[in-house]
């Protein structure tokens, strides 16, 4: 679907080295990375608003490096969401359909459509600027999304959402993929956005595209410490959830809710416990675990814990280490509670 | 405590503005007191023909700053090139060059193919009053995000197709702004006009004329006919502009 090549781009203070990766048909791929990292860029790069230096992209096989922006079936979303002011709900989101000389009756049929998958129905005959920001992010979506394109390119969707409209946006995300099912690339600095709807992320460092693949993959092994300590160390477990239970490579998790289908979960390293022997209580998730690694961080000490198929990590303290006689190989119990999941 | 300093300030400030009215408010009461003459000079023939002349030529300077301007405001705007600097001065020239000085300048330069023209008059108001329409064109064009545009060109529009359906849109109450004080300034012109083209007759030329062969009773009707019509155009586009920008 997107192919880029080799990318690489000096544009003011912002720049990008040699960015190599592909998106799928029907995939959400998210590029993960602080402000700064040159995310935008890459995005404009796609978009055809900038040219970069070097290197390609492709669309669905064709070269559109030098293509300028309308010729490349791609629907941008900027930050700020860039409704255009002078029109109405109505009219931003019939657009692009206008342009494409659209017969009338049909514009109006699939801006209504859109308009009622997204719930901003009661929207259309508003002015952009008597919108809430929540509001106005789901009329920018509708406005890409109402075009069909191949790809939809989205910089920083809920970064300017309070806290609640942005977790409901989240799910509702996920919602619109499975009845519009569109292939988008998300970039952001929020660690919840990629593992909540990220199917692969790419991590996005200094304009340096650091490391891509599966979100599992790429949380559970870090290429290297940059991006481990970018990804702040979290623990995602990905399993079937039945009710309070996630079942995942043959364990049980207890969950801190009902859930149902496949689902991803995170904890945290420092709320994972370490002890020699079981600990006697009903609140904590318990398991048997094996010692595959030790690592010296100076007063804390990582350990990676294996539990049949999966790999978590956990910190203890140098003199606990001791204490324990814990050494690679050595068979552990690790605890954590139920509230300490978060899910995803 | 009371704001003594705004107070102080707003004193200070009036004075300004009543030295403004009190002019306009004075040689309109006189004339009122002078009716016979009002009505005499609004049937004198060379009187409507001269206002007819200042109307057209003014609004034609007008268009063709709007057709020039809003290209050039929109250039300013967007782009970063060597020599940005002095072209935007270049543009502000006009405002610094005393007006009689403008007149010899056209003159000297076009000789015989402006003088005593319309196109003579339509010049030098054109080389006076262009600015306004530049620089609020282009201040127009600096407030509207780049964004705006980006997303239009991603959506399925050419680069012309965006400036038409977005960005001019959005840059139109500023751009008419200026074109109406564009206007406002042309109709005002005198110096200029006055070593370019003493014919065809213009309102303004002919009050000076009148001034000098009759004294003051005589040119005064026609001036206050010339600051009631174009106040009153003046105010009705400022009105219209505004309703536009608020909707």
């Amino acid at each position: 679907m997107l192919r880029v090549e080799n990318v690489s781009k000096d544009w003011k203070e912002f720049r990008i080295r040699d960015a190599n990766f592909e998106v799928k048909k029907g995939e959400y791929f998210v590029i993960l990375g602080p402000s700064g990292a040159g995310k935008t860029l890459l995005l404009e790069i796609i978009a055809g608003i900038f040219i970069p230096d070097s290197g390609r992209v492709f669309v669905e096989g064709v070269d559109v490096t030098f293509l300028p922006p309308e010729k490349r079936n791609l629907a941008y979303i900027p930050q700020n969401y860039a409704l255009f002011p002078h029109m109405k709900v109505y009219d931003n989101i019939a657009y692009g359909l206008k342009l494409k000389k659209v017969p009338k009756n049909e514009i109006e049929k699939r801006v209504k459509e859109i308009a009622e998958i997204l719930g901003i129905s009661h929207l259309l005959h508003r002015k952009p600027k008597t919108l809430s920001g929540g509001e106005a992010q789901r009329v920018a979506i509708a406005r890409a999304l109402v075009l069909e394109p191949s790809l939809i390119l989205l910089d920083e969707p809920f970064a300017n959402l309070d806290v609640q409209t942005r977790a409901r946006l989240i799910q509702e995300m996920k919602r619109w993929r499975k009845e519009l099912s569109f292939t988008a690339l998300h970039v952001t600095h929020s660690f919840e956005e990629a593992v909540s709807l990220g199917d692969r992320v790419g991590v996005m460092l200094n304009g340096r595209l650091i490391q891509t693949g599966e979100v599992r993959e790429v949380f559970s092994k870090p290429k290297n410490e940059e991006v481990a300590r970018f990804l702040g160390f979290e623990n995602i477990i990905e399993g079937i959830a039945e009710g309070r239970v996630l079942r995942a490579n043959g364990i049980s998790i207890e969950l801190p809710g009902e859930f149902k289908g496949k689902l991803r979960i995170g904890i945290r390293p420092e709320d994972i416990v370490i002890s020699s022997e079981p600990i006697k209580t009903s609140a904590r998730n318990e398991f048997k675990a094996k010692v595959l690694a030790v690592e010296d961080l100076g007063s804390l000490v990582r350990l990676t814990l294996g539990i049949g198929g999966i790999e978590l990590r956990a910190f203890i303290t140098r003199s606990s280490l001791v204490e324990m006689g814990i050494e690679e190989g050595s068979e552990v119990y690790l605890s954590f509670k139920a509230t300490a999941i978060h899910v995803f | 405590m009371r704001d003594y300093v705004t107070w102080f300030f707003a004193l200070l400030g009036t004075f300004l503005v009543l030295y403004i009215l009190l002019p306009l408010a004075v040689i309109i009461g006189k004339q009122l007191f002078d009716w016979e003459m009002l009505v005499e000079t609004l049937h004198d023939g060379l009187v409507l023909e001269a206002l007819k002349n200042s109307l057209l030529t003014s609004t034609a300077a007008m268009l063709i700053s709007l057709l020039f301007g809003v290209p050039l405001g929109y250039v300013l705007a967007r782009k970063d090139f060597v020599g940005k600097s002095f072209v935007q001065a270049v543009v502000d020239v006009p405002i610094v060059i005393p007006h009689s000085v403008v007149g010899i300048m056209l003159l000297v330069t076009f000789s015989n193919k402006i003088l005593d023209s319309y196109l003579g008059i339509i010049m030098a108001m054109l080389f006076v009053s262009a600015p306004f329409t530049i620089n609020a064109a282009r201040d127009g064009f600096l407030a509207v995000d780049e964004k705006l545009e980006h997303v239009a060109r991603t959506l399925g529009a050419s680069k012309l197709k965006a400036f038409l359906t977005v960005s001019l849109p959005i840059a139109m109450p500023s751009i008419l702004s200026g074109a109406i004080m564009t206007w406002a300034r042309a109709i005002s012109e005198v110096g200029a006009i006055l070593i370019v083209a003493y014919y065809p007759k213009t309102a303004q030329v002919l009050v000076m004329e009148y001034f000098n062969n009759y004294g003051l009773r005589a040119s005064r009707p026609i001036s206050v006919i010339l600051v009631l019509l174009s106040l009153g155009i003046f105010v009705v586009l400022r009105w219209l502009v505004g309703r536009s920008r608020n909707a």
